[in-house]
């Protein structure tokens, strides 16, 4: 096989094989009597019946607006907590321990407490993809400050330019494609947080409906929920991509050049 | 030169706190605060008890059966979980890997499949294991899964394709090629992907315990919460706060022990 064929047949592979996968479902699954596991066929029209656009106002909508209040809180307490502990290496060294400390307490631990302290509402839910979401960005953001090229950092310092501009025009770009990195973990991570934080207290939202159509026994609903997490966590990461790929353009073309 | 213009810059000797002291000094401040602020009534004291009633509180449970059995009962889905999806993952990212027509082919699926949250599985995982180990089991190894063989599938390909050359231009075989060359550069990123999948593995375990019910710290924290035990609660947080540290801090350590040898290990070096 040439090598020219051989692209070609990985090409085709790529899209092949996803679809394959799909109809294999549909196929092993049309007419299946098992009631865990519907017809492909099935879950698909209730998904239309239940998403295309009947419940979206009232579960969709209300889901994601917490999604990006928690993430936008994270992003902007992160990115500024990060920078400032960046620059300063004895106030790195006192919050590591209550950095890490914070860090290592899985999530879920925290909502209990959450519940406690804020209730079981919207801000509880927003509070904790926020927390959750906080960490791996303000990590990330910390070692793209600490690595920012110290030549940069003096030049900037001995042409007079005002902490102001250096953290914006400088440290901040410098550290971005590093911000970006932590971002994008922490985007799945407000998906995930979302979908528990609703499970365990809400009335509304897309993880409440999967959890009440699995204990109404509504299993094609069930699944249509499940699908459309895994539609949103699928779109919500390839929008991501596509603007850090915008954003950090200038980033891409000064490493290609540096590189040629 | 920076140490000459950092002397410039001060050139009174002040009072200063060692470096060394930093940390503990700021866990002691962060423990007094917490301490003190509910006391005196700025933060409520029925939802803030004190942190030193909080800490005894710990204390007490270190001796209690219940407390290290719902710390075992933990471990155990921690544990399972990322042994199974280790065993799954690893050879399959290794096979997939190592073939690029195979990497190709299962990319959209891998992709697909990735960004989907756990977590959506958990009412499938009601139905089909109920609310004991299994579920637990199968929703931290489901998680751990992905993060592993994209793990591997990076390690995998991230070998230097001139080693690989040399190697096969010296006459060995594939088999010897993959033990020689492909996964001693590999493993370093199947140590990271380990590494994050444990922490996942335990986020999924306690998840599991908490939504679901199964026994563990996660339901003790929850039953603690209803039972209106705050005390209990934030001493049982803390606790899988401290259980998420070590296991952290042994993997770290054990990565750096195992992989002494690889450049990214090396005092004075990064990888890139």
């Amino acid at each position: 096989m040439t090598a020219r064929q051989e692209r070609w047949l990985a090409r085709g592979l790529e899209v092949t094989v996803p679809i394959l996968v799909l109809v294999l479902w549909g196929v092993l699954s049309a007419g299946s009597e098992t009631y865990y596991f519907p017809p492909l066929t099935d879950i698909l029209t209730t998904f239309k019946d239940t998403w295309v656009f009947e419940r979206v106002g009232s579960d969709v909508v209300p889901s994601l607006e917490r999604m990006a209040a928690g993430y936008g809180i994270a992003v902007v307490v992160a990115v500024g907590a990060g920078l400032l502990l960046g620059l300063s290496p004895r106030a790195r060294r006192a919050a590591a321990p209550i950095v890490e400390f914070l860090r290592a307490i899985p999530p879920p631990a925290l909502l209990p407490f959450a519940i406690l302290v804020i209730g079981v509402g919207s801000s509880m839910k927003i509070f904790i993809i926020a927390f959750v979401c906080l960490w791996p960005i303000l990590l990330n953001t910390i070692d793209g400050v600490t690595s920012v090229d110290p030549t940069l950092r003096e030049t900037t310092r001995v042409y007079g330019i005002s902490p102001r501009d250096r953290m914006r025009r400088v440290m901040l770009p410098a550290a971005s494609p590093q911000i970006f990195a932590g971002m994008r973990t922490s985007l799945s991570l407000a998906l995930i947080l979302m979908v528990i934080s609703e499970m365990v207290a809400s009335t509304n939202g897309i993880g409440y409906f999967v959890l009440q159509s699995q204990r109404t026994f509504a299993i094609p609903e069930m699944w249509s929920g499940i699908l459309l997490l895994g539609i949103l966590g699928y779109t919500l990461n390839g929008a991501f991509v596509l603007i850090e790929r915008r954003v950090l353009r200038w980033h891409r073309g000064a490493r290609a050049s540096a590189l040629s | 030169m920076a140490t000459l213009a950092r002397s410039a810059r001060r050139p009174a000797p002040r009072l200063r706190v060692p470096d060394a002291l930093l940390p503990w000094l700021s866990v002691l401040g962060v423990l007094v605060l917490f301490d003190v602020l509910p006391r005196i009534g700025v933060l409520p004291e029925n939802h803030f008890p004190p942190i030193s009633k909080t800490l005894g509180t710990l204390a007490d449970q270190f001796t209690t059966e219940s407390f290290w059995k719902a710390v075992g009962n933990t471990l155990q889905g921690w544990a399972l979980g990322l042994g199974i999806a280790a065993a799954l993952a690893i050879p399959l990212g290794i096979v997939i890997g190592s073939s690029r027509l195979l990497y190709r082919a299962t990319r959209g699926v891998i992709e697909f499949l990735r960004p989907i949250p756990s977590v959506a599985l958990i009412p499938l995982a009601i139905l089909i294991y109920g609310t004991g180990l299994k579920s637990k089991v199968f929703l931290a190894s489901f998680a751990a899964f992905w993060q592993l063989i994209v793990a591997t599938l990076y390690g995998v390909q991230d070998v230097d394709p001139v080693a690989t050359d040399t190697a096969r231009s010296f006459g060995f075989s594939r088999i010897q090629r993959l033990f020689r060359v492909t996964l001693p550069s590999a493993i370093p990123y199947i140590a990271t992907g380990v590494r994050i999948a444990s922490a996942v593995s335990l986020i999924l375990t306690v998840t599991a315990e908490l939504v679901i019910g199964s026994s563990g710290l996660g339901r003790s924290i929850n039953v603690a919460r209803s039972g209106g035990d705050e005390q209990l609660m934030y001493a049982l947080i803390i606790a899988t706060g401290i259980l998420g540290l070590a296991l952290n801090t042994i993997f770290v350590l054990a990565e750096r022990r195992v992989l002494h040898w690889h450049p990214s290990h090396r005092p004075g070096e990064t990888a890139a």
